[in-house]
């Protein structure tokens, strides 16, 4: 079973519209890799010219914030579900 | 209206001033850009503001709205709270000049109400019906009573272990009150992400997020007007998501820019609980990004583990030659006990957080005797009550003379 990346709505547009998206991999980092190869637009947004996570996205795995795991080398498995959200809410 | 755009404040791109909070090129956070006419006549600037109301419309040149002025004997006018000198605070500390900016006074007893004004007011301009939010209680009650008095129809997000106190506070307003089954930041997710598919919904501190943010710069502005037209030399501020900290800044950085200020903005001193200090940790490592944090503090409504504008915290903490420190849950309720005991001003946990960190300030030394220091409380302590609860003891008395007289002498007390 694949893995589902859910979308938020400023990026939706760059995947045709779909809120959530399916991916494949053993982290999160790869899992982001196979977006990309099929939504080559998504990985600037999401990520600084270094390969980091810029620091105003946030992606969750079940729920957690991914930095306060193994940021982008957090293990995933198959039916697992992520989250890519703004950072700047709340407070 | 002064206010112009949203622009974002990584990559400067800009936006119309609509319901939107993130930048869709980087995700950086929009922020409200103006573009005030120089004064030519400061002295009729401030009398006009001063013979404004008393409330924060009394700024509304310097705010976010497209409307007149706005109507100040409806709604929930916030702001124009008491701003205190503390000289028993000042002497206990052995510190030369010593304010407190009390905002327990505000309609719903947090300084919230000034955040909550600004939002709900713009919502109704941009034609939202609802408001809703994410909270670690304060808000809930403000964004409940604007609610109420606007006739705007309310959903309230709130961790399901929230003070029982903020809980009912919230809930008489006839507010949709929701308890979620996790923490502030779980909260925070869901309300993010329920923002993105419930378009009518004006989330005050999602969605319309920039203009809730400049509520805040009322704080220093009622300082500086309050203190003669004078910026304090240093502010001590708490720190949940770093928005009210950092928007303090930016107030007395807007009105120096029009000339209604003259001098520098404060030394900045942000306070964290030990328990959630993601920026203080931050500060002390040399970082300019906070890594999350799972809170464990009777602080909770400074109990965000992945504060939003955590980076321009620590890069205005360091620009303004402040700190951003932390206290322990131990150091939070000696807080609140000396601001009472010193100032007659019972304030809720987070005001502990601020009061036990000026109190640090001055054991370290941080603070020259010159200086005229703000300390700002955010809430009240009857929103957190347990925080006191069995701290001390009363004298129980029969009704007579000397069982009175009795209980006192068991105490080793002539009365």
């Amino acid at each position: 079973m694949a893995i589902t990346v859910k979308l938020p709505t400023q990026l939706r547009d760059l995947a045709g519209g779909a809120a959530s998206v399916e991916a494949e991999g053993d982290t999160v980092g790869e899992a982001l890799e196979s977006v990309f190869a099929k939504h080559g637009e998504l990985r600037d947004r999401l990520y600084e010219k270094s390969g980091a996570l810029r620091r105003f996205v946030n992606v969750y795995v079940g729920g957690e914030d991914i930095r306060t795991l193994d940021d982008l080398d957090t293990p995933v498995s198959a039916g697992a579900q992520l989250t890519i959200l703004p950072a700047v809410a709340g407070g | 209206m002064a206010a112009k755009q949203l622009k974002c404040r990584e990559c400067a791109t800009e936006y119309p001033l609509e319901a939107r909070y993130v930048c869709s090129r980087c995700f950086g956070p929009l922020e409200v850009k103006y573009e005030h006419e120089p004064i030519a006549d400061v002295g009729s600037v401030r009398r006009r503001i001063q013979a404004g109301p008393q409330n924060i419309w009394r700024y509304h040149d310097f705010l976010p709205l497209e409307g007149p002025q706005p109507q100040t004997r409806t709604g929930l006018p916030a702001g124009c709270t008491p701003l205190i000198r503390a000289d028993r605070l000042a002497e206990r500390l052995g510190l030369g000049e010593v304010w407190v900016k009390n905002d327990a006074h505000n309609p719903t007893h947090s300084f919230k109400d000034r955040v909550v004004s600004v939002a709900a007011t713009r919502a109704r301009e941009l034609g939202f019906d609802t408001l809703a939010c994410a909270s670690t209680g304060n808000l809930a009650n403000s964004v409940a009573a604007h609610g109420a008095a606007l006739g705007m129809d309310s959903y309230v997000l709130i961790p399901a272990d929230l003070e029982e106190q903020k809980q009912l506070a919230t809930a008489i307003y006839g507010t949709n009150l929701v308890k979620v089954r996790g923490n502030y930041d779980d909260v925070n997710r869901l309300c993010t992400e329920l923002s993105g598919d419930r378009e009518n919904w004006a989330f005050v501190n999602i969605n319309m997020r920039p203009y809730y943010a400049e509520g805040s710069k009322t704080v220093a502005f009622e300082i500086a007007e309050q203190l003669g037209w004078e910026i304090p030399d240093r502010c001590v501020v708490p720190i949940a998501s770093g928005s009210l900290y950092t928007k303090i800044a930016k107030g007395f950085e807007e009105w120096i820019g029009v000339g209604l200020l003259e001098g520098a903005v404060p030394v900045m001193n942000g306070a964290q609980a030990l328990g959630c200090s993601p920026v203080a940790s931050a500060f002390e490592q040399g970082k300019d990004v906070c890594r999350p944090v799972k809170p464990d503090t009777i602080a909770k409504s400074l109990a965000i583990g992945n504060p939003a504008d955590g980076p321009y915290a620590l890069d205005l903490a360091r620009a303004s030659g402040g700190s951003i420190d932390a206290v322990t849950d131990q150091e939070i309720r000696e807080g609140i006990r000396l601001l009472a005991e010193t100032t007659g001003i019972f304030t809720e946990t987070a005001g502990g957080v601020t009061t036990a960190v000026l109190a640090k300030l001055a054991a370290r030394g941080d603070i020259g005797e010159d200086e005229r220091v703000v300390l700002v409380i955010t809430g009240d302590g009857l929103k957190t009550l347990d925080a006191v609860r069995d701290s001390f003891s009363a004298v129980d008395v029969e009704p007579n003379i000397d069982s009175f007289e009795a209980a006192f002498a068991a105490r080793g007390v002539r009365v």
